[in-house]
């Protein structure tokens, strides 16, 4: 006590950084905005209509699983618009509003609050979500509106990698409208040039580590560039199309579906961009990227087993068992 | 200018994983220490290092002097203590340290004289034995903050194979400067002690490291590296990137040698023996003058602090009295902390004997006491990344929740320092030094039963 007054003995340490969730989530949300107003631009005012329903349903359903399971309030770290926002940039401008909130739903409730909340996710919350509206609503899933088409009537489109599988006969859209976005697909992952914009502000802000961006993109340049026998438009075209973008700097990155230390990320990574590559050259399916990241999630638990750091100073006893052995 | 990779200055051999980026808060770096006014009255715990405490060996009502033996043992790992003003012994009883152990201690009332003890007198050294002798003579205890016994960290067997001393003067906690002032200040003694302890101890190397923060040391330690003494070139400064926590024992032994101390073992279990610059410069003091560790510096800071200053204090001064002496507080403090904001304890009060190792008084506002609310835990790997020892908190918090004691010796945390790095870096608040310091606790006690 000094002064009659009582004293604030805490354990060390006694200083904070002043990072905190909240604010690393609004960078996330800051990263996104680019790529939500060429959006916008590209696929017209319905586009805030599905972001409004993902991120108000994300909210609301936090708020009421976090009270039906009487645990503390957490709307406030805003993870859950986080969430909403990349879960709304995965969907088709057409889907309908309804199919939007149950998928946010999906993925607060079920991946993200029922397994502890924050931090806790099996997986990326959104993937997550994603998929289980392609698996239930195919159709919806599938209509995409093409670009600008809603100034005047809303057309579909087929999207560059359905192009690319043979499934449809129509022009590419060029390397240029690729990396603006002028092209069918979600409404958040056609955009390039904002989306590495956004990777590269969180980078800066130390968000995300560069890592796992580039080991998944590497990988899946490496990859086509030795499937399309050295044709780099061809790898052009795969970097930009499907969610690659998307996924390598928002969803991969999903700090509780990733490793933390540096050599598991760029193992995460590469595995990541391997799965995208095998599911888009030899599956039905002509985008990978979510159920590379949702398999890639599944393994992390193991990976960071296997690749365990070894605490300051621990000396390396295999070699010497082993020759150990070999001697005898 | 004095840069690391020029002329003969070093850079870090292996730099360290980890750490964290702090505020320094140099505040009184350019002060020079100033004594306080000898104070009225002083309380000298005997427990003031890391061991067994001494006893009492004066009496409610003996005089004493200055430098006089006032607690000692004969067990082995402790340091005799000595009166720090002249005066009468008015009590000898048990006093409750900062810490909140319970300890004897002998409180000493100042005549006001500081009259030195005549027993005191240099000692002859001429061998390694009479200097361990010497040292432990002196009650010098390791005066960064950890209070280990100087004479036993000098003491190693001939078969460990000790080839370098490392002096540390990176002082990487915010608002502490007074190593740095010792560095300004007594530089002669820093280089009579190098050259002492090499000759004596055999050292094949000596690194004196500071961080980069501090130019203006650079050129002082630089001439002491340089001297003519060193005739094989033995001698070195090395200049290491600011980062908490750069001075502690093991990143030291890092830096300065690139060997990585093993898990459960000590510096000299790799050949080297890391000293503060500080008990360095005491060291060749104490040969010259025979006067026992008696007073400290220390930096008096912090937002609650009138006016900031870097004190030299006597032993057992009441903290109270010397902040009276840096102006009082300015603001209400909220926490007031023995030692850096990182790694240093908060105390219930002012009514508190100073003691040997502590080496800084901060007291703090409200604004700066209370910390953000804990969250919970997003997973982000900040504390991993930040912990200089290559562990993972999470992983730890999360094995010792479920009171698993055998993960929680496969993740190491006995290695753990405490050093707060984790804490620092967690964007959610958790306070995981005690997660940590709870999780020890678990293993100790083999977990689930």
């Amino acid at each position: 006590m000094v002064n009659g007054k009582k004293l604030v003995v805490s354990a060390s340490p006694h200083i904070r950084t002043k990072d905190t969730t909240r604010g690393i989530m609004l960078d996330v949300v800051i990263a996104l905005i680019p790529t939500l107003i060429a959006a916008v631009i590209l696929f017209g005012w319905r586009v805030l209509a599905v972001t409004a329903t993902t991120v108000i349903s994300a909210v609301l359903s936090e708020f009421l699983a976090r009270k039906v399971m009487k645990r503390h309030n957490t709307i406030g770290d805003l993870s859950a618009v986080v969430t909403g926002l990349i879960l709304a940039f995965n969907l088709p401008v057409s889907i309908p509003l309804w199919m939007a909130a149950i998928g946010s739903f999906f993925a607060i409730v079920v991946v993200k609050q029922m397994f502890g909340g924050i931090g806790q996710n099996f997986a990326n919350p959104a993937i997550v979500a994603r998929i289980i509206l392609l698996l239930s609503f195919g159709q919806a899933m599938g209509n995409w509106t093409a670009p600008f088409s809603w100034k005047t009537e809303a057309v579909t489109t087929a999207t560059p990698l359905a192009i690319l599988g043979g499934e449809t006969e129509a022009e590419l859209p060029t390397l240029l409208d690729m990396f603006l976005g002028i092209r069918g697909g979600c409404l958040g992952e056609t955009c390039a040039v904002t989306l590495i914009i956004g990777g590269i502000y969180l980078m800066a802000r130390r968000v995300i580590s560069y890592k796992i961006p580039v080991a998944f993109i590497g990988t899946v340049a490496v990859v086509m560039l030795i499937a399309g026998k050295g044709d780099l438009e061809f790898v052009a075209y795969h970097l930009m199309s499907g969610g690659v973008l998307l996924g390598a700097f928002f969803m991969a990155t999903d700090y509780s579906t990733s490793p933390i230390k540096s050599n598991a990320k760029i193992v995460f990574g590469i595995g990541c961009g391997l799965l995208t590559c095998v599911i888009r050259l030899f599956a039905s399916l002509p985008e990978g990227v979510s159920f590379a990241i949702l398999i890639m999630n599944l393994l992390v638990p193991h990976i960071e087993r296997i690749m365990a750091p070894k605490p300051f100073g621990t000396i390396k006893e295999k070699k010497s068992k082993k020759k150990e052995g070999e001697a005898k | 200018m004095v840069k690391a990779g020029i002329d003969g200055v070093l850079k870090a051999v292996k730099k360290v994983r980890g750490g964290v980026k702090v505020d320094h808060h140099k505040n009184t770096a350019e002060m020079e220490v100033v004594r306080i006014p000898t104070p009225s009255k002083v309380v000298i715990p005997m427990q003031q290092h890391i061991g067994s405490p001494c006893e009492p060996v004066v009496k409610v009502g003996d005089e004493v002097a200055v430098g006089q033996l006032i607690g000692d043992t004969d067990k082995f790992v402790s340091a005799p203590i000595h009166a720090s003003v002249s005066g009468k012994v008015v009590a000898v009883g048990d006093v409750k340290l900062p810490n909140g152990v319970m300890s004897k201690a002998v409180t000493i009332e100042s005549d006001g004289e500081m009259r030195l003890w005549d027993g005191i007198k240099p000692p002859h050294v001429e061998t390694k034995e009479d200097l361990i002798k010497a040292v432990r003579a002196s009650g010098l205890v390791g005066l960064g903050g950890a209070g280990f016994p100087t004479h036993i960290k000098l003491n190693f067997p001939a078969d460990k194979n000790i080839d370098t001393l490392v002096i540390n003067a990176a002082e990487c906690e915010p608002y502490i400067t007074v190593d740095y002032r010792e560095c300004m200040e007594n530089s002669w003694d820093i280089l009579s002690s190098v050259y002492l302890l090499k000759d004596l101890l055999g050292f094949k190397k000596v690194v004196i490291a500071v961080e980069d923060n501090k130019p203006e040391a650079f050129k002082v330690l630089k001439n002491i590296a340089d001297h003519k003494a060193d005739v094989d070139d033995e001698v070195k400064l090395m200049v290491l990137e600011s980062k908490y926590p750069q001075g502690a024992e093991k990143m030291m032994v890092q830096s300065a040698t690139g060997r990585r101390v093993p898990p459960g073992k000590l510096p000299a279990d790799v050949g080297c023996v890391v000293m503060n610059v500080a008990s360095v410069a005491f060291i060749a003091r104490y040969l010259k003058t025979g006067k026992p560790l008696v007073s400290r510096s220390m930096t008096v800071d912090g937002s609650a602090i009138a006016e900031p200053k870097n004190v030299r204090v006597p032993v057992g001064t009441n903290i109270g009295e010397i902040i009276d002496f840096c102006g009082g507080f300015k603001t209400e403090p909220a926490k007031i902390i023995t030692g850096g904001p990182m790694m240093g304890l908060a105390i219930v009060g002012t009514d508190l004997p100073v003691l040997k190792q502590n080496n800084a008084i901060l007291a703090f506002s409200k604004d700066d006491a209370v910390l953000k609310p804990e969250t919970d835990c997003i997973r982000c790997g900040r504390c991993a990344i930040a912990c200089p020892m290559s562990l993972m908190p999470t992983n730890i918090v999360k094995a010792a929740k479920a009171k698993d004691a055998d993960t929680l010796d496969q993740l190491g945390v006995t290695v753990c320092m405490e050093c707060g790095s984790c804490a620092f870096a967690c964007p959610a608040g958790k306070p995981l030094v005690q997660h940590m310091r709870l999780a020890k606790a678990i293993l100790r006690e083999g977990g689930k039963k």
